[in-house]
């Protein structure tokens, strides 16, 4: 196997008062899908703040490339803001910068390469603002993109997406770990979540971590979810609806 | 008839003063409109104006002592600014009520030193403000601020845009949301020290806050249009004031003023009639 692109070793992350996520450790390497799952305040995206760098580590380590590209929830932006879907995909370059050069022709070219790889070419000059909800979560996913980083971080990106943007989500994520890129996806859906490579078991700590047939047991689920589990007549199990509206 | 029409527009601009007062409000109107956008959309219109009113003491003291204003108004801001971190660290406070409180506190004060008796007249106009005193220096001074300004919006385009949309990831893609702040509070520090001279104490937040509230409410979609829209609207309602002042006898501040705030109300009027 490659070497990993983000190595995480028992860390416990907090936000000043007591842990609110301990003894996470997993390695993520070149094409996997990392699912995150775990009921709301489980730590999901306390876990992905603390991989971004917003969040120092009270213990453990983190080995993380130089740049990971992030995908928020949508709801983190501000939809009255005068923006562009080709100035948030823009955003992406800043970082690859000098904070006093704008940016360029050749910027402006990725950023818009990124907007066809993710379907929205033609909506590069409409108002992020005015776009539907799986388009500007693509948006973000082509800022990520135009980040080139060799893992991404995604933030419940299916969340308020209907049937149609989620398969294009879908076929683009596929897309992205095909690259070589590890993704490491929060989300509540155990049923995609057994198509990826990996799944990560929070709640207020590690639970599990490996491939999802021997991390998605009844056990593992029940430690995570609790009482939140439903059990459907097939003998699968599901998260209800009301998890993924937050 | 035309050479009536062109009379009545020359007429004001005889006088090297009222050039020089329009010049000045060219200037300071393209400045406020273009910085007024980034405030009205980072939230700081109560920032600008606290900061307006809290560097009066400053301003008076300077003027008592026979010191540059600008120099006064600059130590101003900088009591405001101490006063305002150490009220706010007081827990049964809060910020809110601290910036209220030092705000209000040192306007009190400038107003107590500028009306006082024994002061010099014509202190007062610190309060409303006198266009019509601009001097030579003054306008190098305003070209100055607007070429700094216009070159800073210019060269934190994207990053201003990175911290506005999304303040959270900012610092993921690279951009650090307190450098981008701290630029943005200083450009706004810079332009009221230069326009309350002009404009007042009491007036200026009107051109930084007027101008861009009109503009987003007819070009709301992106920033460069809306802060070149800022911009003509703010020299427009500028010149339209002075206008209204030659004419009308009314004080040249206050006039530049209720025309900039004028604007707003028309497009406001306006936008709400089609329905957007």
């Amino acid at each position: 196997m490659t070497a990993p692109l983000l190595t995480v070793e028992d860390l416990t992350v907090g936000y000043g008062g007591p842990p609110v996520l301990t003894g996470v450790g997993f390695t993520a390497h070149p094409g996997q899908r990392i699912a995150l799952l775990g009921p709301n305040g489980g730590g999901k995206t306390t876990l992905l703040r603390a991989l971004l760098g917003e969040l120092r580590a009270t213990a453990g380590r983190v080995q993380r490339p130089a740049r990971i590209g992030v995908v928020p929830q949508t709801e983190r932006s501000r939809l009255d803001f005068p923006v562009s879907a080709l100035d948030v995909a823009l955003m992406g370059t800043l970082s690859t910068l000098p904070w006093w050069r704008r940016p360029g022709r050749a910027e402006r070219h990725r950023a818009r390469e990124a907007l066809a790889a993710v379907g929205l070419e033609r909506e590069a000059d409409t108002t992020f603002g005015a776009l539907s909800g799986g388009q500007r979560q693509r948006v973000l996913v082509a800022r990520a993109l135009v980040q080139d980083a060799p893992v991404v971080a995604l933030d419940e990106p299916y969340v308020g997406l209907d049937a149609p943007s989620t398969e294009l989500l879908d076929a683009l994520l596929g897309r992205l770990a095909a690259d070589g890129r590890a993704l490491l996806i929060a989300t509540h859906d155990l049923e995609q979540a057994r198509g990826w490579e990996r799944v990560l078991c929070l709640n207020g700590r590690q639970l599990a971590f490996g491939p999802p047939a021997e991390v998605l047991t009844r056990d593992v689920l029940e430690a995570t979810y609790g009482a939140e589990l439903v059990e459907l007549p097939d003998d699968r199990c599901v998260v209800p609806p009301h998890h993924h509206a937050h | 008839m035309l050479a009536t029409v062109w009379s009545v527009l020359l007429a004001p601009w005889e006088e090297a003063i009222d050039r020089r007062a329009l010049a000045e409000v060219v200037l300071l109107g393209v400045t406020g409109g273009a910085l007024g956008c980034w405030i009205l959309f980072y939230n700081l219109s109560y920032a600008a104006e606290s900061l307006a009113h809290a560097l009066l003491p400053g301003l008076v003291a300077a003027a008592l002592l026979g010191l540059p204003l600008i120099l006064g108004g600059a130590a101003g801001l900088l009591v405001a600014a101490v006063s305002i971190t150490a009220a706010a660290r007081v827990p049964a406070i809060g910020r809110d009520t601290a910036v209220a409180v030092v705000v209000t506190g040192l306007l009190g004060l400038g107003a107590l030193m500028a009306l006082a008796p024994a002061t010099p007249a014509g202190l007062s106009t610190l309060l409303f403000g006198d266009i019509l005193g601009v001097t030579a220096t003054d306008l190098v001074v305003a070209a100055a601020l607007t070429a700094g300004v216009l070159v800073t919006l210019a060269a934190l385009h994207g990053r201003l845009l990175a911290v506005g949309f999304d303040r959270s990831t900012a610092g993921v893609l690279g951009v650090r949301a307190a450098g981008v702040d701290l630029a943005l509070l200083l450009m706004l520090c810079g332009a009221l020290l230069v326009s309350v001279q002009g404009l007042g104490n009491l007036l200026v937040v009107a051109v930084l806050v007027g101008p861009a509230a009109c503009a987003r409410l007819l070009a709301p979609r992106r920033m460069a249009p809306m802060m070149a829209l800022a911009a003509a609207v703010a020299v427009l309602a500028g010149a339209g004031g002075l206008y209204l002042s030659y004419y009308a006898g009314t004080a040249a501040g206050a006039s530049i003023a209720a025309a900039l705030v004028g604007c707003y109300l028309l497009a406001s009027l306006g936008t709400a009639a089609l329905g957007r």
